[in-house]
C-alpha cells in the first residue's frame, strides 16, 4: 500500500458514492460529445457500401453493442473475482450495477443483427457458433440478474452471482473466436488491433460510436451503483446523514 | 499465504480448468458446431446420408441461370478444388452474388445434385464504397487482361526488374 495515494479508500462505499456522483456528469457529457460525433461520422460523412448500400450503417449500433456486451461481462467478471477473493463489499454493487447495461448490449447486439440479417443473409436467425454463444451471453445476464434478485441477503447474493459470472466468463472468448474456429454465415471480424478492412471514415464512425456507447455505460453504471449503495447501506450513518440534510 | 492470495489462487486454477474443459468439449464437438461444409468435405464422403444439411462455398463465377422450367434457380458452390451444382426454388437474398459466398440448405439429390430449401447470402468482412471496389475490379481486369494478352503472345511472363 502506497502512503500518498491510498486506492483502497474508494472500495469504501462512503467514499466511492461521492465520487461516483462528481464523476457522471462528466462520463455522460463524453457520451454525449463522441456519440453526436459518432452519428454525423456514421450517418453523413462514410460513404455507402459497394454493397449492402445504406442497410451496412446499423453496424455503429451493432459492433459497438456487441464489443460492450463482452467487454461488460469481462469487467463483471474481474468484479467478481477481487469481491470472492478480497471480500469487498464495492465489488458486488458493481457487477450488480453493470448487469442490466450489459443485457441491454447483448440485446442490442442481437436485435440489430437480425434486423440486418434478414436483408443481407436472408435470415432473421441462424443457429450458427457466433449468433448462438451471444445469445447465450445474453442468457448469462440475464441468469446473474435473477439469481441475485432471488437471494435475500445481499452479500451471499454477490457470491452466487460472482460464481456464476466466473464460470460464465468462458464464453467471451467462445463469441470473440467463433468466427474464425468454426464455419459460421457471420462475417469474420473485419477490425482487430492490427488491422481492418474497412473504408477509413467508416471504421472512425464505428469506433467513435464504441466510445459513446462505453462511456454511456460508465455513467449509468455509477448512477445504478449509486442507488445500490443507498438501498444496501441504508442503516449506516453515512447513508442517514444523506437522506436527513439532502446531498452534498 | 494470506487468505486471500488463497482465494485468488483458486479462482485462477478454477478459471484454468474450467478453460480446458470447454476447449476439450468444443473441441470434441467441432464437427457439430460448423454451420456447413465445404464441397471437398462433400466429395470426400463427409456429408450426412438422406438427411438434409448445410453447404458453403462461393457462387462460382458465370454459373447462376434460370432453368427452362422458369422458377428453378442452378448455380455452383464452389471452393476452388471441388464443385457442387445446387437446384433452388425461391427468392435470392440482396447479397447473393456469383463470386461471392453462399450457405445453402438441402440434401443432396442424384447425379451429385444438390437441391436447396433456403438459400442465405454469406457476406465477407470488407466494407468500402462504390469507387473504391470498384477501382480494386478494374486492377483486378486489367491483371486478368494483361496476363492473357501475355500468354497469348505466346511469352513468359518476364521476371521482376
Amino acid at each position: 500500500m502506497t502512503d500518498r495515494f491510498n486506492l483502497y479508500r474508494f472500495a469504501s462505499p462512503a467514499t466511492f458514492y461521492p465520487l461516483a456522483g462528481t464523476l457522471i456528469p462528466y462520463f455522460a457529457a463524453i457520451a454525449a460529445v463522441f456519440g453526436i460525433a459518432g452519428l454525423y461520422v456514421g450517418m453523413l460523412v462514410a460513404p455507402t457500401d459497394f454493397q449492402q448500400g445504406e442497410g451496412y450503417r446499423i453496424i455503429f449500433i451493432h459492433v459497438p453493442a456487441s464489443w460492450l456486451s463482452m467487454f461488460i461481462y469481462l469487467v463483471m467478471a474481474g468484479w467478481a473475482a477481487i469481491g470472492l477473493a478480497f471480500n469487498t463489499r464495492l465489488s458486488g454493487m458493481m457487477a450488480q450495477a453493470l448487469a442490466p447495461t450489459g443485457a441491454l448490449m447483448a440485446f442490442l447486439s442481437l436485435w440489430t443483427g437480425a434486423l440486418w440479417g434478414k436483408p443481407m443473409w436472408g435470415t432473421w436467425w441462424v443457429w450458427d457458433a457466433r449468433l448462438t454463444s451471444e445469445l447465450i451471453l445474453l442468457f448469462l445476464y440475464i441468469g446473474y440478474m435473477a439469481l441475485t434478485a432471488a437471494i435475500d441477503d445481499a452479500r451471499r447474493a454477490d457470491k452466487a452471482g460472482g460464481l456464476l459470472l466466473l464460470v460464465g466468463v468462458v464464453n467471451v472468448p467462445i463469441i470473440y473466436f467463433s468466427v474464425k474456429w468454426w464455419n459460421t454465415l457471420h462475417q469474420g471480424s473485419s477490425v482487430n488491433l492490427t488491422k481492418s478492412s474497412m473504408a477509413e471514415t467508416m471504421l472512425w464512425g464505428m469506433l467513435l460510436m464504441a466510445m459513446c456507447f462505453w462511456m454511456y455505460s460508465i455513467a449509468v453504471a455509477l448512477m445504478r451503483v449509486r442507488t445500490i449503495m443507498l438501498e444496501r447501506e441504508r442503516h449506516t450513518d453515512w447513508v442517514k446523514a444523506i437522506l436527513a440534510g439532502g446531498e452534498q | 499465504m494470506k487468505t486471500r492470495h488463497k482465494k485468488l489462487a483458486l479462482i485462477g486454477g478454477g478459471l484454468a480448468v474450467l478453460a480446458i474443459i470447454a476447449a476439450l468439449v468444443l473441441n470434441a464437438l467441432n464437427s457439430n458446431i460448423a454451420l456447413y461444409i465445404s464441397p471437398t468435405d462433400v466429395a470426400a464422403g463427409k456429408a450426412p446420408q438422406g438427411k438434409p444439411f448445410r453447404i458453403g462455398g462461393l457462387v462460382k463465377e458465370g454459373s447462376l441461370a434460370r432453368q427452362a422450367d422458369g422458377v428453378t434457380i442452378r448455380f455452383v458452390v464452389t471452393d476452388t478444388e471441388h464443385d457442387i451444382p445446387v437446384d433452388y426454388k425461391g427468392i435470392l437474398p440482396d447479397l447473393f452474388q456469383e463470386g461471392k459466398g453462399v450457405v445453402a440448405q438441402g440434401k443432396m439429390t442424384g447425379e451429385g445434385t444438390f437441391t436447396a430449401s433456403e438459400v442465405l447470402a454469406k457476406h465477407d468482412e470488407n466494407y468500402m464504397p462504390p469507387e473504391a471496389a470498384k477501382a480494386v475490379g478494374d486492377a483486378h481486369t486489367r491483371a486478368a487482361e494483361k496476363k492473357a494478352a501475355i500468354e497469348a503472345a505466346g511469352e513468359k511472363p518476364k521476371a521482376g526488374y
